[in-house]
């Protein structure tokens, strides 16, 4: 076994030369301290993803686009197929996961100020992630084409065309058309296994090939705290990573088997929106807002007011690298800290309205 | 014999040229993708008048929705038995909206917005009343156009 091994990674070594890269992997450590665990967060979210493009794929080989065909063909996926209904749950409940594992990820960054120089590219690359991640999620929620989706689209499209000037353009865009139709499903489509797989893929080996360069960052102060420590980031990090992705697939193995994903009933455009009706919980706390929001403000529409108002906050939020200049300087910025806490009340406190109105 | 190295003015004019060239080549291909995105107006008939049906279809005190082209509408029948419509897409995000008898009011369910039974937006979200159509009564059948 060993000799074969050794032979075969020989054979690899006359054609290519890997020193560097194994120099690399024996000398890359990870910083040890009192924020060590938020490091594994963007391994789960790696994770995830991994297990959506598979589950995706095999997906795909039943799945047929069309308002005709797609809410059937996903009927006879979870009826006949053998583990169809297995395959959609995990998808279904894997980018679940997978968005709030970003969102950790996002969140702790933010919080340790890990986006300070030198890795600003890496904040805004993640970022990027972050909402592609959202809109796969938006995107793939209308592929089965039910009653639920149907809806959730022509609002989310809706709110996207109320942009003053590009809006109209982009609505357009998106749906294919003036309404929510057949069209809109191909896009969504597209956008969903080709477009924005691609867009990933490059954003991520971006984001992952900064992280591996740079390394982890230590939260400012810990020098002081005495607490550089580390530890080699292989074996020990990969272990404990590997061992974590064993959990959450159990996590998300119990999920799938237990709460299987529902189906609902088929998309009608011509039957009234059903009460109770709901976005995914991550754009809950933006559809409850929208809700409250008087229908006008100023002069403003109340939902062109919540627009510009969440790009607005949305883009400060990935520009923070620069404009966080104490954090730069290596000082505490507790501003920021109380902002980022300000923002996840908010968040959930608007969450979970929508979830008990 | 090496060749004399180029003048400034002829790596101008090359830069020049490839520039336009580079530029040219980005439209010719960004200029279609564009056009091709852009969905085709379709060119159905435009729908100006339905057959909605016959009046005794619709209870008095009753919301029905129906086919206007491509779009929903809602025909309200009054307990006096006279008929209104309206458009059926909910002014604020586009949810289609129903007839609440409980309420006595047309609700759209997405983000509880409340119209009256005139189409007019009372409560909640929605920034603007329903268009409204003209209900037309030709013996027993119930015609809905565009007003
Ligand atoms: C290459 C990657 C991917 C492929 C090929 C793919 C493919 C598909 C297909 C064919 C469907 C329709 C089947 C169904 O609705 O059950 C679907 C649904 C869906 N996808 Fe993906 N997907 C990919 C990645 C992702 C990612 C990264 C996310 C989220 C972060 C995601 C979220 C969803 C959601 C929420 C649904 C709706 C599930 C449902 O209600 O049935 N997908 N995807
Ligand atoms: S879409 Fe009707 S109230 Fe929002």
């Amino acid at each position: 076994m060993k000799s074969i091994r050794t032979a075969l990674s020989g054979w690899v070594e006359e054609r290519v030369d890997l020193s560097g890269v194994k120099e690399f992997i024996q000398h890359k450590s990870v910083p040890k301290n009192r924020h060590s665990v938020w490091y594994y967060f963007g391994g789960v979210t790696l994770f995830l993803f991994i297990v959506q493009v598979i589950s995706g794929i095999l997906l795909l080989f039943y799945y047929r686009p069309g308002a005709d065909t797609a809410f059937e063909s996903i009927r006879f996926l979870m009826t006949k197929v053998q583990f169809g209904w297995l395959m959609r749950s995990v998808h279904s409940w894997s980018a679940n996961l997978m968005v709030l594992a970003a969102a950790v990820h996002m969140f702790s960054v933010y919080l340790t100020k890990a986006y300070r120089k030198p890795r600003e590219v890496t904040w805004v690359s993640g970022m990027l992630l972050f909402f592609l991640s959202l809109a796969f999620g938006f995107s793939g929620y209308l592929l089965p084409w039910n009653e639920l989706a149907f809806f959730a689209t022509k609002v989310g499209t809706d709110i996207a065309g109320s942009v003053p000037l590009v809006g109209e353009p982009i609505m357009q865009l998106l749906r294919g058309g003036p309404d929510v139709g057949g069209a809109t499903l191909s896009r969504f489509f597209g956008f969903h296994v080709a477009l924005f797989p691609a867009i990933f893929t490059v954003l991520l080996t971006i984001h992952l090939l900064l992280v591996q360069k740079q390394g982890m960052s230590s939260p400012i102060g810990a020098a002081e705290h005495g607490e550089e420590k580390s530890m080699p980031f292989f074996p020990n990090f990969v272990l404990r990573d590997l061992l974590l992705w064993l959990i959450v697939l159990n996590i998300l193995a119990i999920l799938a088997v237990f709460f299987p994903w529902e189906l609902g009933v088929k998309a009608d455009p011509f039957a009234p929106a059903p009460a109770g009706i709901l976005p995914e919980w991550y754009f809950l706390f933006m559809f409850q807002i929208l809700k409250l929001l008087p229908a006008h403000i100023w002069f403003i529409e109340g939902e062109v007011f919540g627009i510009l108002f969440f790009g607005v906050a949305g883009l400060l939020w990935v520009l923070v690298p620069f404009w966080d200049r104490a954090s730069q300087r290596g000082q505490n910025n507790r501003l920021i800290t109380y902002l980022g806490i300000f923002v996840i009340v908010f968040i959930l406190f608007f969450t979970i309205l929508g979830w008990v109105m | 014999m090496a060749d004399p190295a180029p003048s400034e003015g002829r790596r101008r004019t090359l830069k020049t040229l490839l520039g336009t060239g580079a530029t040219a080549l980005g439209a010719a291909i960004v200029y279609p993708i564009v056009a091709y995105l852009k969905p085709p107006e379709v060119t159905g008939e435009q729908v100006t008048s339905v057959l909605v049906g016959k009046v005794e279809d619709f209870a008095p005190g009753s919301g029905t929705l129906f086919r206007f082209g491509n779009k929903p509408g809602i025909l309200l029948r009054f307990p006096n038995g006279s008929f209104k419509a309206f458009t059926a897409t909910c002014t604020h995000l586009d949810c289609t909206v129903q007839y609440r008898e409980d309420m006595g009011l047309i609700w759209c369910a997405c983000h509880n917005g409340k119209y009256d039974l005139n189409g007019k937006n009372i409560e909640g979200p929605p920034p603007r009343p329903l268009d409204p159509f003209e209900v037309v009564v030709k013996g027993d059948e119930v015609h809905v156009t565009q007003t």
